[in-house]
């Protein structure tokens, strides 16, 4: 483990850039997931119809081949968020975790959505309140309780999905382990080590928020 | 509406008084299943209209075409002269005048029974929190559940739910509450605590229509029963004439069925 503790710098920025990646991903996937869900529930078939259609496209895609359309195809479209490089490839890379991960929330809610009997809507719609509100103040409040595991397995796998970025340019765990490996050619057990105890630690506090939310969702 | 135009509309109603719901020719199909054909029915203002039949019948479909929870495929419905719309704000606006209570009371689990009684009229009628939450105390303790109004709908009885069910829907100040087998979720010995609360309200001059299996209450408050069978209407009459002399074969047979005891 020496290896690791010479370049603990490295390792840490490594650390890091997952981190960012991850928080930056999880956000983006919350809101854009819950946007779709709501499409998926709408009254209009049209809507529903767009969810339903960019669910089905982008979850069939290989995270991979998102990963690359963005890093690539989106300076081609000419879609650029900024001059400096290094952030131009973040934004990509969160992009592409964003509308991968989306669909996986998404189902995760309307799962959620289809636990709550369906006379809690009909009585939210037969008092007056409108589709928004029917799911703002009446479903989903009831949905978080079933909706927590299951998204609490999307977000693991989004933080390991993180890896991918290193293939766009963004300096995270897998990039970090990548040079710590060109310059210690003699130590790639204790790397690989090493960089599998970040991602389960990392894990683990994931875990350790998702099991509290569950919790203060069960009990609340 | 003048008499005149009354006396030659289809629609009038036997007691003459102004429609108030008016369902004309409503179709509506379940897949290959014809639940609904062309019913023809009109409520007036203040009327309390039952509707009885065998299970099967379409009567609880019926109920709900009319704040539009089941789409109709055919036919009109117009409220206090409005036509129903579409999915939207409009519809939204033209359910909060319509109340409905539901065979499993449908009580928003998350919160508590005052919670439900205030929800729509702060989110839909615009009712400050204090006003609302004054009024739904007079609601509830209309209804006889003023002491449950802290607690979550789950440790009410079945007939408490059902009667702050009722609250819920009344805050809304309804033109017309309709009630889709309100009593039969519920053990027999908390009936009539629901049917006394119903009782008040025909009492009170509210326009109901009550799709029920309760003949008791139906002979006590409704000013006319209505009888279905394979989604049509096949009598419309005044309780005491439907009870004591129905006309149709398919009414005298469901009646002796469930009149027995």
């Amino acid at each position: 483990m020496q290896v690791i503790v010479d370049n603990l710098d490295t390792f840490g920025r490594g650390v890091w850039g997952t981190v960012v990646l991850f928080l930056w991903g999880t956000a983006g996937s919350l809101v854009f997931g819950t946007l779709l869900a709501v499409l998926r529930v709408a009254p209009s078939a049209a809507m529903r119809a767009a969810g339903t259609a960019y669910v089905n496209l982008v979850r069939n895609t290989p995270l991979t081949l998102i990963m690359v359309f963005c890093i690539l195809g989106l300076p081609i479209l000419r879609i650029t968020f900024t001059e400096e490089v290094g952030t131009q490839y973040r934004i990509y890379a969160v992009l592409a975790l964003v509308a991968y991960t989306s669909c996986f929330v998404c189902e995760a809610i309307r799962s959620g959505i289809n636990t709550v009997p369906v006379g809690q809507a009909e009585a939210a719609r037969a008092i007056g309140l409108p589709f928004g509100q029917v799911l703002s103040l009446v479903v989903l409040p009831q949905a978080v309780k079933a909706v927590i595991p299951p998204l609490g397995s999307v977000l693991i796998a989004m933080l390991k999905n993180t890896s991918i970025a290193s293939a766009a340019s963004n300096y995270e765990l897998i990039s970090a382990m990548r040079n710590l490996i060109e310059q210690n050619g003699n130590a790639v057990i204790p790397i690989l080590l090493g960089i599998t105890v970040a991602y389960v630690l990392l894990v683990a506090v994931v875990s350790a928020v998702i099991a509290l939310l569950e919790r203060a969702a069960v009990t609340a | 509406m003048s008499d005149q135009q009354r006396s030659t509309r289809s629609g009038a109603t036997p007691t003459g008084r102004r429609p108030l719901v008016v369902l004309e020719g409503v179709d509506k199909h379940f897949g290959a299943l014809h639940v609904l054909k062309a019913v023809d029915l009109t409520v007036a203002h203040g009327e309390v209209v039952v509707v009885i039949g065998p299970s099967g019948s379409g009567k609880s479909t019926l109920c709900r075409t009319i704040n539009r929870l089941e789409t109709i495929d055919g036919g009109r419905i117009t409220i206090d002269g409005a036509e129903l719309p579409a999915e939207g704000k409009e519809l939204a606006q033209l359910r909060a005048d319509v109340g409905m209570v539901f065979q499993s009371f449908n009580l928003f689990a998350h919160k508590t029974v005052r919670e439900n009684v205030t929800l729509g009229p702060t989110k839909v009628r615009g009712v400050s929190a204090a006003e609302a939450k004054r009024r739904a105390d007079a609601l509830l303790d209309r209804v006889g559940v003023a002491s449950q109004a802290d607690k979550y709908p789950a440790q009410l009885s079945g007939g408490q739910q059902q009667r702050v069910a009722i609250a819920r829907a009344l805050a809304m100040e309804p033109k017309v509450m309709l009630f889709d087998e309100p009593t039969s979720a519920l053990d027999p010995e908390m009936i009539n605590e629901v049917l006394d609360v119903m009782t008040g309200l025909a009492k009170d001059g509210m326009t109901m229509v009550v799709v029920t299996h309760e003949m008791g209450f139906a002979r006590r408050a409704a000013d006319r029963v209505v009888f279905m069978a394979d989604g049509q209407i096949l009598e419309d009459a005044e309780p005491e004439t439907f009870f004591t002399a129905p006309r149709h074969e398919r009414s005298k047979d469901f009646l002796s069925k469930i009149l027995t005891h």
